[in-house]
């Protein structure tokens, strides 16, 4: 009992982690219909830069604030610089420019910051254990990280289909050519809304780097996942990308969790240890080439056109 | 007219470069260039199989590394049980992509635009995991192959001239494949799929037989590739299939110029040559190599052979 409940929360907390770097992803997709590798890049030098700024500041929630403040700004150099450039061309030239703009990233950490991980040490106060049901403790870090994506999660629905902005960003998404033509700046809002994702990545990063440690190509294999979340969810959709990532996070957890146990009834004990790993990490794909078989065009497809 | 003989010169010398390699190696004692050259010309045949979905059928898929995998794995696990016979390796690697193609492709091909680049993707990633789970034949650790594939004296995998050849000959057989297929009704009928599949449909061909057939060449091709990888690196590995090497083999195709018969051999020249220069220059090579495929990309457009082509008319 204790161990499902506590799984389950691993698994929401993953979701709703994963939700903020699919967030990112899929309002650049849908709205710039850039297909953005370098995300997953976005999200480790947010860890990378807590990482430091915690070091030198000495406090987790300014050097947090200050990698959020520097990854914003770093996403909105990039965007100007290189990926703007990028509008309106092929898929491809999307995978291939940002391809190499993961070589670059992976290699810069290498320079600057040495091969060698990085830790981000938590404060006191968020690690100690929280009773949340009678006789369950769960720690603080962990619920912290849940309650502050539901947060971003809310204020983001809020922005998006409560205020101008949004409002401009879903005309964006429908009808560039016209609302460029009804006079909105579009080349600043398509910079606003990259400088976001990537925040929203760096969020992500900076979360979840005191639980893993911070590492070169830490963004690559999450950076799959998200792209997994917002096919399965439908490209350009917040709601689906909110419902698939809970949805991957919780099969993703539950399966690392509950799998083992499940094989061993069925196989013999060292055939399931070794299988169980690599069934796990299948799950997930296998989820998604089910969905697109079934629904090609994702769970819930943004009405775009 | 021009264009076309700058491309066509340029294609000719970097062909019969890559013919009189051996006597270069065997005159100037350079040993290592022959073995960075075999690797070259595996891959550009990965990278031109590539090329005939990607460029001719418009089929963009993120997954190819799998049949590097799928190809390698058939020759290691193959040895590793005692059967050490090419006659039985080879055609077992190329089953089994094809195999592997028919299955993802017909599943696939149901979607198209990024969902198709997507799927592809996932696929590849689950085959990723299903060798690292083989613990049997190393996991995560790889399998190292102790024996090349052996043709019963025909041709010998160990010397590394007559394996160098055997790719060669493996490559321009593959090209030629490409070459007539690209020309033929099918290959005519797959491209204009391309261009406007509704179209197509409307005329009255129907469509995704056509896509699936030529995704199954492609990936029995790449096939072919991984079991020359495999036997060329000794060893093959889950990390053969991960996504990046699918990257790998995309940049290669768009690099040499998509959709032509030899730019995918020209890119995996150029990359892997590049990749092997700046990392002698310095270890942080990627840090160069990545700015420039965005440069390539920004100002570069239809890769190598189209900049020739500019070239030629300029």
């Amino acid at each position: 009992m204790l161990l499902v409940v506590e799984q389950f929360l691993n698994g929401l907390q993953f979701g709703l982690l994963l939700f903020l770097l699919a967030a990112g992803l899929t309002l650049v997709f849908g709205i710039m219909d850039l297909v953005n590798l370098a995300h997953g890049s976005l999200y480790m030098m947010g860890a990378y830069f807590a990482a430091t700024f915690a070091a030198w500041t000495g406090s987790f929630l300014l050097g947090a604030l200050m990698a959020l403040g520097a990854t914003l700004v770093l996403g909105i150099v990039l965007e100007v610089t290189a990926l703007r450039h990028l509008y309106g061309r092929d898929h491809l030239d999307h995978v291939l420019a940002t391809f190499g703009l993961i070589l670059f990233f992976n290699e810069a950490v290498r320079l600057i910051w040495g091969p060698a991980g990085l830790a981000l040490p938590l404060p006191a106060w968020l690690t100690v254990p929280v009773p949340i049901l009678p006789g369950i403790h769960y720690p603080a870090y962990r619920l912290a990280i849940i309650a502050v994506a539901l947060l971003v999660a809310l204020l983001l629905y809020l922005g998006v289909m409560r205020t101008r902005i949004g409002m401009l960003i879903r005309a964006g998404a429908s009808n560039r050519e016209m609302i460029g033509a009804l006079g909105i700046n579009i080349k600043l809002l398509y910079t606003l809304v990259f400088g976001l994702g990537a925040a929203l990545a760096g969020l992500a990063g900076l979360m979840q780097a005191p639980i893993l440690t911070v590492q070169i190509g830490m963004g690559e294999n999450i950076l799959i996942l998200a792209f997994v979340i917002i096919v399965i969810g439908g490209i350009g959709s917040i709601r689906g990308a909110f419902l698939a990532a809970i949805f991957v996070g919780m099969i993703d957890t539950l399966g690392r969790a509950f799998l083992p146990n499940l094989l061993r009834q069925v196989l013999s004990g060292a055939a399931a240890s070794t299988a169980a790993p690599a069934l796990s990490s299948m799950l997930i794909y296998l989820l998604m080439a089910i969905v697109l078989v079934v629904r090609p065009e994702g769970l819930f497809p943004a009405n775009r056109r | 007219m021009k264009s076309l003989s700058v491309s066509k010169a340029v294609t000719a010398l970097m062909l019969a470069g890559l013919v009189l390699l051996p006597l270069y190696s065997s005159l100037s004692g350079n040993i290592f260039i022959m073995t960075l050259f075999t690797r070259i010309v595996i891959l550009a045949l990965a990278a031109a199989s590539l090329n005939l979905i990607m460029g001719f059928g418009g089929m963009m898929s993120f997954g190819h590394a799998a049949y590097l995998g799928i190809g390698g794995y058939a020759v290691g696990m193959l040895a590793q049980e005692g059967v050490g016979s090419g006659f039985i390796q080879f055609p077992v690697a190329l089953a089994a992509s094809a195999i592997y193609a028919l299955v993802i492709g017909a599943l696939s091909l149901r979607t198209r635009g990024v969902y198709f680049i997507m799927i592809t993707l996932a696929f590849a990633q689950m085959a990723y995991y299903v060798a690292s789970g083989l613990a049997r034949y190393g996991g995560d650790d790889g399998l190292t192959v102790y024996k090349r594939s052996d043709f019963s004296g025909l041709i010998n995998l160990s010397d590394r001239t007559q394996f160098y050849y055997l790719c060669l000959a493996c490559l321009f057989g593959v090209i030629f494949l490409i070459w007539r297929i690209v020309n033929s009704r099918f290959g005519l009928v797959v491209q204009g799929l391309r261009s406007n599949e509704q179209r197509m449909q409307a005329i009255g061909f129907p469509a995704k037989r056509y896509q699936l057939v030529c995704f199954v060449i492609s990936g029995t091709m790449c096939g072919l590739a991984g079991a020359l990888l495999a036997n060329n690196t000794d060893f093959v590995s889950p990390a053969v299939m991960y996504w990046t090497r699918s990257g790998d083999l995309m940049v290669m195709v768009i690099l040499g110029g998509m959709g032509t018969l030899f730019g995918p051999i020209m890119g995996a020249v150029v990359f892997l040559l590049l990749e092997e220069f700046l990392s002698q220059i310095t270890e942080y090579w990627a840090l160069i190599m990545g700015p420039l495929l965005l440069l390539i990309v920004l100002f570069g457009r239809g890769g190598i052979m189209g900049m020739l082509g500019r070239a030629g008319r300029g």
